[in-house]
């Protein structure tokens, strides 16, 4: 079980990270769970790419196993879009929060419905 | 001879642009119209020499699908159907301006646009080669001919429009549209040949069930219980009830019908097993009567007639002789020359004397002699009395029951013989032999404007004329059966 | 010449960069003409491309001549030079249209930065498609699905905002799962490139891990793709967006999902895996059958145009699903013609649409929602644009003569070839659904009085009927002319489905 540590932290993130999404209703807090979500993501490439006894991957006489550097490019990427996507994110709740008066969801949805219901007996 | 196929079919459509582009000047747009009219009539004509001679001119297109190409080839039947559909649109044309202006309708252009595309489709189905063009052709009438169904716009339209397009388009795609695709996977082709494209590998189950999924798909054939779509159409003004719902539409459907039945299964393949067909066309037969008998309607009534008399048709093709098949082809003829005749009273009564019900119609043949008189030739040739040409048809078809021992269809037709006597004589009575009636609601009233008593007599005599000098007809019919078709 | 070697390779970057140079000029003038002309420079490419695959079959492009496997590769087949086109032809279409209709829906000072992401987007889209290596997919995945969150939140309705959040989240969800399916994939396999995979995932693929890919690919790409029931993003992200993006997403996004997932499921795994040893088959088909028969009864009581067009969409989208459950030449090449078919159609439904609602536009007023009360009697005053809907409406519904009866042909026939009788009812009957909601607009925008003051209003604006009618004279063409749709979704097919049990 100890050998898979990393995997279990992989895991928790994961749940924690989807849970927290689906289960608050704050838009920041929505976020933060995304990239929870995101970041057991980067420890699923990175702890496999690391070998016991792997060197930096720099080629040299004296070494002959090398850590793999590939995944860590591959999250150095994956991070880049998670920042990206929370920037993007945290912009949308600003512009809610300008827009609503309130970035709690189920705020957000009640002022949604009542402007449907006015349009909808207006239309009537 | 590809170019007259094509320019028949083209025709109506440019005949529709030029419709549009002339709507700002009525007179001009009418003479585009009846111009069309006659130029297409005139390019179906002259196929008929080739056709009667045996040869079967057709063109091929494109392909749609691979190995399905939209194709196009007259045979004997689409021939009688093409020549049925435009040149009753020459009269209905003459009819309709004679309407349209007597009631002063509005949106002319759009109306005889939507009509002329309607035609371009009618020949579309009548010189379709394969079931595919068929299908696609079938298609565009039913959508082409929603907004001539609908012209009026009102709620009443709307709701008979929705009918109309719920049981049509229902039927086409639910059952149709399967068969067509079933056919194409078991038998590799969609072409229409003698004989039949069926592989011989088919269960009487698959069989059954594919004829059943093509008879209840063609809506248009009105086969019971999917006829509701034809009264529903009654709420279209006159001239579209005439030369679509009695002529162009239905006829389409019967003649899809007559098609799949002889050249999509073939009359050796089916033999013996259309009995359940059979039971539902002369049902069809018989109830479409008993309501018609019942309607007081004039337009509903008529309506009803043609669902009985549509399976007259039905009927006539699947008793699977060749006597009645030559007279199902020449039903084909005699019910759309008797049924346009009615259905002109019906709209020269609506325009002149602004009536619709049967029981309002008393004396009004003395006010509408020569309206009313067209209309006691066209139930006379609707009902089989000789010399009209409704007892050519009949003739052949009972001749064939007969000939295959089928003594029960023979009773059915000797039985709705009388029912059509008994909804249509007792019209001819209460407008020649009863008082008119002198009241608010009936005013003064003379004949109906010259341009639609003109296209009734035209249509009445044409039921005389056809009778007298049937050799074209005829023997176009009899090609059916002696090139093989059944 | 050299540059039509470099071609895979500039099919992506002439969109990338013209991102950046909108950016830097600041005005929309400018930015509009860049962003065009790399999206018009595109779709020659794509056509250029499409050619040479047809003429010499599968292209590899090397990027920056690093080989493959270790090197990013680009690869064409059949499959994604048709999808290529059918994304840059959207764009083509779609950017002269936006330059009209973004005048009433964004503030000038951000029209620029529209282009910009427009241009992104396209990008994006077009890199999913022509890229062979796993993670670059993801990559393009991630650019394109950040700009379409941008795209949607500047419609002018607050609406937007939150619908584009929620698109946010969710399909950040479903990008996450994709990497981390394609994470167990690299791990289990050492390579990150599609066609090296392929071998090498036959060997794994029994595995936890593999299954464990596949179901994390699957859920993820589904996000993506509106697969009922991921499909709660789709109806706010397309009524909400700006007109233009509308239609571009309707004709483009959920289209490259689907090549994803028939990537994965076809190349990669394979089919005779997939659905042979798994139950996805019947999976998919329970799935497909709930998003045509519900969301398309769903769409019939919609009140909105945009939102009923839009569960129209995830309907349409269980055809291209159910296809794909068949496995068989027919159903894989119909589902892949529907792509282009139903882009086509929809993008020219959504367009005029949008052509109408600028019209009714008053200056400085939000544009209004285009509900049923609002377009009544609209065939007086706008009858081509109503026109226009009706014939793309006739597509949806699959009436021959148009694209979506091309399509609609080979799914049932697919059907009929595995024996499902009651499927092709399904089939069917949806497609009668699709009646009614087309028929509702048929009622309403001929049948109606319009409001007072309507009747005398004008036509749609030029600029922006236009390219709705360049769309449904496309519908009307593949309709009838099927050699290039149908040709290049069978051969596809053909190359997709092995064993085509």
């Amino acid at each position: 079980m100890l050998a898979h540590f990393t995997n279990i932290i992989t895991v928790f993130l994961m749940v924690a990270g989807l849970f927290i999404i689906t289960a608050r209703g704050n838009l920041i807090k929505k976020l933060v769970g995304l990239s929870l979500f995101q970041t057991s993501v980067y420890l699923l490439y990175i702890s496999p790419g690391k070998l016991i006894g792997g060197t930096a991957p720099i080629l040299s006489p004296a070494f002959t196993v090398y850590s793999n550097p590939l995944p860590h490019v591959l999250i150095l990427t994956a991070i880049v879009v998670g920042v990206a996507t929370l920037a993007l994110g945290l912009a949308l709740t600003v512009r809610i929060r300008e827009a609503y008066g309130s970035i709690e969801e189920d705020e957000i949805l009640a002022l949604d419905h009542s402007v449907e219901d006015d349009e909808a007996r207006e239309s009537h | 001879m590809d170019s007259l196929i094509l320019a028949s079919l083209v025709l109506p459509v440019f005949g529709a642009a030029g419709i549009l582009l002339a709507g700002r000047w009525p007179n001009l747009r009418e003479s585009v119209t009846i111009v069309t009219a006659v130029a297409t009539f005139a390019c179906v004509v002259q196929l008929v020499e080739p056709v009667l001679a045996g040869s079967q001119p057709g063109v091929r297109l494109f392909e749609l699908f691979s190995g399905l190409p939209v194709a196009f080839r007259v045979e004997p039947l689409g021939m009688i159907f093409a020549l049925v559909a435009s040149g009753l649109w020459i009269v209905s044309s003459i009819y309709s301006i004679g309407y349209m202006r007597g009631n002063g309708e509005h949106d002319q252009t759009r109306f005889y646009v939507c009509f002329a595309l309607s035609i371009a489709a009618a020949l579309g189905i009548a010189f379709s080669a394969n079931l595919l063009t068929l299908f696609l052709f079938y298609e565009i009438l039913t959508l082409i001919t929603y907004p001539l169904v609908t012209h009026s716009r009102t709620e009443k339209a709307k709701r008979g429009g929705r009918v109309y397009l719920a049981i049509l388009m229902g039927t086409s795609m639910l059952f149709l549209l399967p068969a067509i695709i079933y056919t194409w996977h078991v038998a590799g082709t969609t072409d229409f040949r003698v004989g039949g494209i069926l592989p011989a590998t088919l269960t009487p189950g698959a069989l059954t069930a594919l004829l059943a999924l093509y008879m209840f798909g063609i809506g248009k054939a009105a086969l019971m219980p999917f006829h509701r779509w034809l009264p529903a159409a009654m709420v279209a003004p006159t001239p579209v009830s005439a030369l679509l719902h009695a002529v162009a539409v239905v006829k389409a459907g019967v003649f899809s019908v007559v098609k799949v039945v002889a050249y999509v299964f073939g009359a050796g393949v089916l033999a013996g097993q259309t009995g359940w067909l059979i039971a539902v066309a002369a049902f069809t037969i018989l109830a479409a009567s008993i309501v018609a008998l019942r309607a007081d309607n004039f337009k509903r009534r008529l309506a009803y007639s043609t669902v009985s008399q549509l399976s007259y048709i039905v009927l006539a093709a699947v008793v699977l002789t060749p006597l009645s098949t030559v007279g199902a082809a020449l039903h084909i003829v005699s019910h759309a020359l008797g049924k346009i005749t009615l259905f002109f009273t019906a709209g020269a009564i609506y325009t002149a004397a602004h009536q619709t019900e049967i029981s309002q119609f008393d004396g009004i043949g003395r006010r509408m002699p020569w309206t009313m008189t067209a209309f006691t030739i066209g139930s006379l040739s609707i009902i089989g009395i000789p010399p009209f040409v409704g007892f050519v048809s009949k003739w052949y078809i009972l001749s064939g029951a007969l000939s295959a021992g089928m003594l029960q269809v023979a009773a059915v037709f000797l039985l709705s013989t009388l029912l059509n006597a008994a909804y249509l004589l007792p019209i001819v009575h209460r407008a020649f032999f009863r008082e008119p009636v002198h009241d608010d609601h009936h005013g003064e009233h003379g004949e109906a404007p010259p341009f639609m008593v003109i296209a009734v007599c035209l249509t009445a005599a044409g039921t005389l004329a056809v009778a007298l000098f049937p050799d074209v007809l005829v023997g176009l019919a009899q090609r059916i059966v002696s090139g093989g078709g059944v | 010449m050299a540059l039509a070697q470099h071609l895979p390779a500039l099919q992506v970057i002439l969109p990338l960069i013209s991102a950046p140079l909108a950016i830097l000029f600041r005005r929309a003038g400018p930015a509009f003409l860049i962003v065009t002309a790399a999206a018009w420079l595109s779709f020659a490419i794509a056509i250029a491309l499409f050619l040479q695959v047809d003429a010499s079959g599968l292209i590899s492009y090397p990027m920056g001549n690093w080989q493959p496997p270790w090197g990013i590769e680009y690869r064409l087949d059949r499959l994604n030079s048709f999808m290529l086109v059918l994304v840059s032809g959207m764009a083509a279409v779609v950017l002269p249209y936006a330059r009209g209709s973004i005048e009433r829906e964004i503030p000038h000072e951000s029209h620029y930065m529209f282009y910009a992401m427009l241009g992104l987007c396209l990008t994006g889209l077009l890199g999913i498609v022509i890229t062979g290596d796993a993670f670059n997919l993801f990559v393009f995945l991630e650019v394109s699905s950040l700009s379409t969150y941008v795209l949607i939140a500047m419609g002018r309705d607050r609406r937007a905002l939150t619908a584009a959040y929620q698109y946010l989240i969710m399909g950040s969800i479903g990008a996450t799962f994709i990497v981390i399916g394609i994470g167990f994939l690299y791990l289990m396999t050492g390579t990150l490139n599609l066609a090296d995979m392929v071998p090498r995932v036959a060997v794994i693929e029994s595995s936890r891990p593999g299954l464990a890919a596949l179901a994390f690919i699957s859920v993820g790409v589904s996000l993506k793709v509106a697969l009922f029931p991921l499909h709660q993003w789709l109806p706010n992200a397309y009524t909400y967006a700006p007109s233009s993006v509308s239609a571009f997403l309707a004709a483009t996004a959920t289209k490259v999902a689907l090549y994803a997932l028939i990537r994965f499921y076809f190349t990669v795994f394979g089919d005779s895996f997939v659905f042979g040893k798994l139950p996805l088959p019947e999976f998919m088909l329970i799935l497909s059958l709930f998003a045509m028969l519900f969301a398309n009864a769903i769409a019939i009581f919609q009140d909105n145009l945009k939102r009923l067009f839009a569960y129209s969409s995830v309907g349409q989208i269980g055809y291209i699903t159910l296809g794909l459950s068949f496995d068989s030449v027919h159903g894989v090449g119909a589902s892949i013609m529907h792509l282009f078919n139903h882009g086509v159609a929809k993008g020219a439904i959504f367009l005029l649409i949008g052509g109408a609602v600028a019209r009714m536009t008053t200056r400085q007023a939000a544009p209004p929602a285009p509900t049923f009360e609002r377009i009544a009697g609209l065939s007086k005053a706008m009858p081509l644009t109503c026109f226009g809907v009706v014939l793309g409406g006739l597509s949806l519904i699959g009436v021959p003569g148009t694209a979506g009866f091309v399509s609609k042909w080979y799914l049932v026939l697919a059907a009929m070839e595995k024996g499902q009788w009651w499927l092709v009812g399904a089939i069917l009957v949806s497609s009668l659904l699709a009646v009614a909601y087309v028929w509702r607009f048929v009622e309403a925008a001929y049948f109606r009085a319009p409001p007072a003051g309507r009747e005398t209003g004008k036509e749609a604006p030029f600029a922006l009927l236009i390219p709705g009618w360049l769309l449904i004279l496309a519908t009307l063409w593949f309709g009838l002319d099927t050699s290039f749709t149908a040709g290049a979704a069978l051969d596809a097919a053909q190359q997709l489905v092995h064993s085509g049990n």
